[in-house]
């Protein structure tokens, strides 16, 4: 007979039997260990229908092909940047992928991204051995001039998005701010002073309670209380 | 055989009064803080991260890289001079080799998780310590892992065995005392560490580890109840 122990939503811990019998399938972050399921990473636990998952809620950010992060430029290379993504990996902008203009060779690199330049840039493709590679060709993509940079947990993006960028739209409306939010982590902002501490005061919001029910009206009320546009 | 009263009253297979939190030290990738009786342990853990020197990469998996460390002003003062020793370096070997049997880093080629442990404060048993608080330290850190390792020492005393022994127990009997601190993976009952320092029978040892089993399922609950309790907190705001 199966049954599932640990609930859905639930926390789940290294080790903990999330259920028991052959009818459940381990999927990302469960195990099978003869008749058990067992977690094998902290997380958030997710039933969907036979198949249990966890959620991780902290580690850090592994690169993917395809997602739109913000990165720091911490080297200039023969014929490239390499960029610091927040990541145990960091990644390459070759030359080709860097500017539609035709950078000669032997030109002057900083011209176009100096050291410690944050940019906007999309992961073109990732290795088995995670190397990484960059382009800032695309919509969007771009490097970042003036603004400030906060730092997340990258688990809590999509949270801090919301479902179809509601979260972040909520925000930006009511601050008129601009904000480019990472799928690593970092999150771009640019506006009034004031508004830009209250961006930051919500986004820390959303990352501390990013788990809980009731979030978006939290956050309505503080962009509210403190004078955000109504 | 007449009865054996410990000096800490305690029953023989009672461990010292134990403590554990995650996320103590909020700048590191995961953290925790693990006491037993009056030795105390503070696991910290950076990583998965770029690893130097080169030549230690690994191109297959990532690598465990731990770092034991008992505080200058820590223990009764006999064994601490601050800086690395052999004792430490041996300690941070085992320690590594103990946690590495649950971890999986396969996603994480030529990377490096490291752990470092803290003991500002050590009445024997400290390696076990050191061990529980980087296990809850690294499952905070959201590495793969498993289960958890718990650990905890069983000794012989006067011809009892005796769990969790103290810092006075470890010096009540001098010719004949046994220490065995013991890590295991409770789901499968493994071993990852055994240490002995001291005299012991084959018996007697068999017998030890059964004894010390209920111990280490009771601490790696502790383990789990910690982690679990640093979530609830933030849900209940």
């Amino acid at each position: 007979m199966s049954e599932l122990i640990a609930k859905d939503r639930e926390v789940v811990v290294p080790g903990q039997i999330v259920a028991k019998g052959m009818d459940f399938l381990p999927s990302q972050g469960t195990y099978r260990n003869k008749e058990n399921v067992i977690a094998n990473r902290l997380g958030i636990l997710s039933v969907d229908g036979k198949v249990l998952k966890t959620m991780p809620l902290a580690g850090r950010y592994m690169p993917k092909k395809d997602d739109t992060i913000i990165g720091k430029v911490i080297d200039i290379l023969v014929s490239g940047w390499r960029f610091d993504i927040n990541s145990p990996y960091s990644a390459v902008l070759p030359l080709k992928d860097a500017s539609f203009d035709y950078i000669a060779r032997g030109a002057d690199l900083t011209k176009y991204f100096g050291l410690e330049d944050y940019a906007i840039v999309k992961i073109t493709n990732v290795t088995s051995q995670n190397l990484v590679d960059l382009t800032v060709k695309g919509q969007g993509l771009r490097r970042l001039r003036g603004g400030r940079i906060i730092k997340v947990n990258c688990h809590k993006v999509p949270r801090i998005i919301g479902k179809q960028g509601s979260m972040v739209s909520l925000i930006k409306d009511a601050t008129n701010c601009k904000i480019v939010v990472g799928q690593n982590g970092w999150i771009w902002l640019q506006g009034e002073p004031e508004m830009e501490t209250l961006v930051y005061k919500a986004i820390k919001l959303i990352e501390r309670e990013s788990h809980t029910k009731g979030l978006t009206d939290r956050v309505k009320e503080l962009l509210n209380n403190k004078g955000g546009k109504k | 055989m007449t009865k054996f009263k410990r000096p800490s009253g305690r029953k023989l297979d009672e461990p010292r009064k134990i403590e554990a939190e995650a996320g103590v030290i909020k700048k590191a990738d995961g953290s925790a803080r693990f006491k037993i009786g009056d030795t105390e342990a503070y696991a910290a853990v950076y990583g998965p991260r770029d690893l130097h020197p080169k030549f230690l990469q690994n191109p297959k998996t990532g690598i465990l890289r731990c770092n034991y460390s008992m505080m200058p002003f820590s223990g009764d003062g006999t064994r601490v001079r601050p800086g690395p020793s052999r004792r430490s370096k041996e300690i941070s070997m085992v320690t590594e080799k103990a946690l590495t049997q649950v971890l999986d880093l396969k996603d994480y080629p030529n990377a490096v998780v490291d752990v470092f442990i803290e003991l500002p404060q050590t009445d024997a048993g400290s390696r076990c310590a050191g061990i529980c608080a980087a296990s809850i330290a690294l499952a905070d850190a959201g590495i793969k892992m498993k289960d958890m390792i718990p650990a905890v020492s069983i000794g012989k005393i006067k011809d009892f065995l005796v769990v969790d022994l103290d810092g006075d127990e470890e010096h009540l009997d001098d010719n004949e005392a046994a220490d065995i601190p013991i890590a295991m993976i409770p789901s499968t009952e493994e071993i990852t560490l055994l240490q002995m320092d001291g005299i012991i029978s084959k018996k007697d040892l068999k017998d030890a580890l059964k004894l010390v089993k209920p111990s280490l399922i009771k601490i790696a609950e502790v383990q789990r109840t910690a982690l679990k309790k640093k979530y609830e907190v933030e849900g209940e705001k």
